[in-house]
């Protein structure tokens, strides 16, 4: 920085900032061609690496579906498929405002441009909402991570103490405040700078409530907690009668886990019997009720608890991804507004859009992974 | 060539000397100039100095450790906890090494002096993302030192589960630090890709490229690639830690070994992260001090880029003894014999370059010499760990231990002190002791073997890595050992000497003191801030025969045949009708 600065005024003038390099040109690229090439090549090997990064997440996955089957077959009853199909219109729909800013920067359109920016982020921040509604239900019903996993079939909404959605909405409110604050600052000064930014930004944030309410509305609308039980009261009967009260087994597994080979041989004898126990189900009725006596639940700590710490690895760093880019998409719509794009530099609203499009393709699959494969 | 005297009747080529003003070390004053600078040159200067520290630092643990084994009960660390003190001792020194000095010790620190200089550019690609992985590398250093301040580690540093996730040393910090440093490794790698693609000068094709440039983006592709599954790897052992996920966590349903093949997947990449750069250093080394074309330019080029993929596919050989089914154990077997083929590709090139060619026995050059010697005896041995029924006997032995310390030591760190050595008058402009140097490189060598040949002995007759304590069998030759890591600190000591000496008291260097050909050598030293004046001229790399020995002033310049300057009257514009 300032040693190139101080360089510019050194005497070596001609090759510095000389002839016809414009300001957008940064001074060790030759032309705009070859900085947008490079600003290119760079974001898409940055794309590289965020699939790398998720790929661990998702051979977990793998792993985990492989290994407990009925597990992922039980747990993902408890994910509202409705509240996810939401989102992913809202994610799919904000690709292509994205797209579309892309394309009003090459043509120099600013204002379609700030308004693509605005309405890509007010997406996001819907996107957000219904996640906020999501999460904060599982969380109340003790759907957590292996380690604070405290779900009880027979009471599936304890009488909560902590309000969690109150405390993810709370950094958001602030951040409302803070905008419209600066809404009414700068109308109050006149400032047409800040009330072009702190317009769309006010929208933005109050859109996280809209997703709020969207959650809310189509998590009320059905009697979606009737539904979860009476899945669960499904999956209890179902699995009874796949498993067997091969208690031994189980805790030697329990108490070596390490040992692939015995919980591949578990895996193996648990197959067996899911095949054995359905043909018998055909024959007589009271072997089956026999089976259906030995009550085996896969919604215990040990086991549900790996799918949810999975799905909430998954989702939140998705959701960390979906924050950062917001915060892109912000310094993206404060440039829009100064102008400061050109069909020969319009570089960082294409590299922006590519990654926004990443992160709604992972959520394209997190979607029927997590939600819809049952 | 070199030798001999310049042929009369031709133009000499030399840069010169940088004024004050241009120099990039003198350009600009203070240290904010520094600290904020986006130079790459300075930032490859602060990540060296960055770097050499990490090393000390970790140098002085690794000193400790081969102390306490002077005895067999243990001769350092005393009283109840004196198990506990080695095991954070040598975890420290590992990680440190790994993770702060030999992954970013030559890409870093030297490819971030280097690459742009030898592709003629005036900056890296984003010089911003530059700064900000320097900086996120100090980061990452200070986390380590969180960690070592905290309640320490004693994890080893490899972190493996079920243990990292028991344990009451401070685990989140130090896979923080790593997590953060696994970044700045990403956007290094990521900013010599996208410089090497589209920022080499007209005329330099890709096999016109310098070997190093070859090594750096071999090593580059396998950064980007590898080390975002270490950063999810370690966040999900953070979350494992916080929130026992149940994903590692044998206690809650998680497979351990899930995390060792994760760990692997990045970590033995990472062995080539550290080992790829070394190579490229050593081509150019031997050819510039044979004075002779590199012998198999493309075999070179290509062996990088196989080296790198195919050090994807074999991480499994880290885990022989860790349950795997014995298919599996097979193939990764199978697959780990033919990393060995580019690798040997190169050795046998090597050879071959220096064979009649004319050697200078400089500094560079014995620390290239002992590289070849070193690397072959850790890559001969790694043969025997890849084999699998030798491996189920040495696993977890010391001879593991001497591998790879053959391999990262004797490889890496000879070969990042013979380019320091090669590069230092090109990076602060002034010429060494060569007594010095080659002293301490005679030292470092004989140092080095003292201290490890031993231990390949110790782990065939069973003495198991990470033991605090041991039979008095293994006393002698863990004495040697130690014996020899004495010797090998008074080699590096002496190094840092003449180095520090020639910062001091040093003669001015010629901006060609070895008679290189890359573009480097055709700019001042140490270079000016804008590296080149207009994009250099590119030739073959590799191509000495316009280079010679100028006796009179003790240094190496380009000779170019005089020419007929273009027709000194200005030509009528011909068909100055026909222009438009």
């Amino acid at each position: 920085m300032s040693t190139i600065e101080a360089a510019a005024e050194n005497a070596h003038d001609d090759h510095g900032h000389d002839h016809d390099h414009p300001s957008f040109l940064a001074h060790h690229f030759d032309t705009p061609e070859q900085q947008f090439d490079s600003g290119k090549l760079g974001i898409w090997l940055f794309l590289v690496t965020e699939i790398l990064f998720f790929s661990g997440m998702f051979c977990a996955y793998a792993i985990f579906r492989m290994l407990r089957p009925d597990v992922f077959e039980g747990c993902s009853q408890f994910l509202n498929t409705k509240l996810g199909a939401i989102n992913t219109g809202v994610l799919l729909f904000s690709s292509l405002t994205m797209a579309w800013s892309v394309r009003c920067s090459q043509v120099q359109q600013n204002r379609g441009l700030v308004g693509m920016l605005a309405a890509t982020i007010c997406c996001a921040m819907i996107f957000l909402g219904v996640k906020a509604i999501e999460y904060s239900h599982k969380w109340e019903m003790g759907l957590l991570p292996a380690g604070l996993y405290f779900y009880d079939p027979a009471n599936p909404h304890p009488e909560s103490h902590t309000n969690y959605l109150f405390y993810i909405c709370l950094p958001f409110m602030i951040l409302l405040g803070g905008v419209v604050a600066w809404l009414i600052a700068s109308l109050v000064t006149r400032n047409t700078f800040h009330l072009k930014c702190a317009m769309p930004l006010s929208v933005a944030a109050a859109c996280f409530f809209v997703g709020i309410g969207l959650g809310m509305v189509l998590e009320s609308g059905d009697s979606e907690h009737g539904s979860e039980v009476a899945a669960t009261a499904e999956l209890e009967t179902e699995i009874s009668l796949i498993a067997n009260s091969d208690d031994i087994a189980l805790e030697r597994l329990a108490g070596d886990a390490a040992n692939s080979g015995a919980k591949s041989e578990l895996n193996a004898r648990m197959q067996q019997l899911e095949t054995a126990g359905s043909s018998i189900v055909q024959d007589g009725e009271e072997i089956s009720g026999a089976i259906v006596s030995v009550e085996e639940n896969v919604m215990t700590q040990r086991k549900a608890g790996v799918f949810f710490s999975i799905y909430y690895c998954m989702t939140g760093v998705h959701a960390i991804h979906i924050l950062v880019g917001i915060g892109f998409l912000v310094w993206l719509l404060i440039r829009a507004v100064r102008e400061d794009f050109n069909p020969q530099y319009f570089g960082p609203v294409d590299y922006v859009g590519l990654y926004w499009h990443l992160v709604d393709l992972i959520w394209i699959y997190l979607f029927p992974l997590l939600y819809l494969i049952r | 060539m070199s030798a001999g005297s310049i042929p009369s009747g031709n133009q000499i080529k030399d840069p010169g000397y940088p004024t004050a003003s241009e120099n990039y070390l003198t350009n600009s004053k203070g240290p904010w100039t520094w600290l904020f600078t986006l130079d790459h040159k300075r930032i490859g200067v602060m990540y060296l100095i960055g770097v050499m520290t990490a090393f000390f630092a970790a140098g002085l643990l690794a000193l400790l450790i081969r102390l306490h084994l002077f005895r067999p009960e243990g001769a350092v660390f005393t009283g109840p906890e004196a198990n506990n003190w080695y095991n954070q001792v040598f975890t420290l020194h590992g990680a440190i090494m790994v993770f702060l000095f030999i992954i970013p010790s030559i890409p870093a620190a030297l490819g971030n002096f280097l690459v742009p200089v030898m592709l003629g550019a005036k900056d890296v690609a984003f010089p911003r993302l530059n700064l900000s992985s320097f900086y996120l590398w100090v980061f990452g250093a200070l986390f380590f030192v969180g960690a070592l301040m905290a309640s320490g580690l004693d994890t080893g540093w490899t972190f493996y589960t079920p243990y990292s996730t028991s344990t009451d040393s401070s685990v989140i910090l130090a896979t923080s630090g790593a997590f953060i440093l696994g970044f700045s490794s990403i956007f290094t790698g990521l900013n010599f890709i996208v410089t090497i693609n589209t920022m080499r000068p007209p005329g330099m094709t890709w096999f016109r490229m310098p070997l190093f440039l070859w090594a750096t983006y071999a090593t580059s592709i396998i950064q980007v690639l590898a080390t975002p599954v270490l950063g999810i790897t370690l966040l999900l052992l953070i979350a494992e830690r916080v929130m026992h996920i149940g994903i590692f966590d044998p206690e809650f349903n998680g497979d351990p070994v899930t995390f060792q093949h994760f760990f692997w997947f990045y970590s033995h990449p990472a062995v080539y992260i550290m080992i790829l750069p070394a190579f490229g250093v050593i081509s150019d080394l031997i050819s510039v001090h044979s004075h002779k074309r590199i012998f198999g330019y493309r075999f070179i080029a290509y062996s990088s880029i196989a080296i790198a993929l195919l050090g994807f596919l074999v991480w499994g050989h880290h885990m022989f003894t860790a349950g795997m089914g014995p298919m599996t154990t097979i193939i990764f077997s199978a697959l780990t014999f033919t990393v060995s083929v580019p690798s040997a590709i190169k050795v046998f090139n090597w050879l071959a370059t220096m064979y009649k060619g004319s050697i200078s026995l400089t500094t560079p050059m014995c620390f290239a010499l002992a590289f070849i010697f070193l690397f072959t005896i850790g890559g001969l041995t790694g043969l025997h760990l890849g084999t699998l029924a030798t491996d189920m006997h040495l696993h977890d032995t010391y001879f593991v231990v001497a591998h790879f310390h053959y391999v990262m030591v004797g490889g890496t760190l000879v070969s990042f002190l013979g380019a320091l050595f090669h590069w230092w008058p090109k990076m602060f402009g002034k010429m060494y002791s060569e007594f010095g140097g080659r002293l301490a490189a005679v030292i470092i060598f004989l140092g080095f073997n003292l201290t490890f040949l031993p231990q390949f002995v110790l782990g065939s007759r069973g003495m198991p890595r990470r033991y605090a304590t041991y039979d008095p069998e293994f006393q002698t030759l863990h004495q040697v050992s130690t014996a020899g890591t004495l010797l090998l600190l008074v080699g590096l000591l002496v190094a840092l000497y003449v180095l520090v000496r020639s910062l001091i008291k040093g003669e001015r260097a010629p901006a060609n003191p070895w008679g290189g050909a890359t573009l480097e050598w055709h700019c001042t030293s140490p270079p000016p801030f804008y590296n080149f004046d207009r994009p250099p001229a590119v030739g073959d790399p590799y191509d000495f025969s316009d280079i010679f020995w100028d006796t009179e002033n003790e240094r190496y310049v380009t000779v170019e045949p005089d020419r007929e300057i273009a027709p000194t009257e200005t030509p009528e514009p011909a068909h100055a009708e026909s222009t438009n």
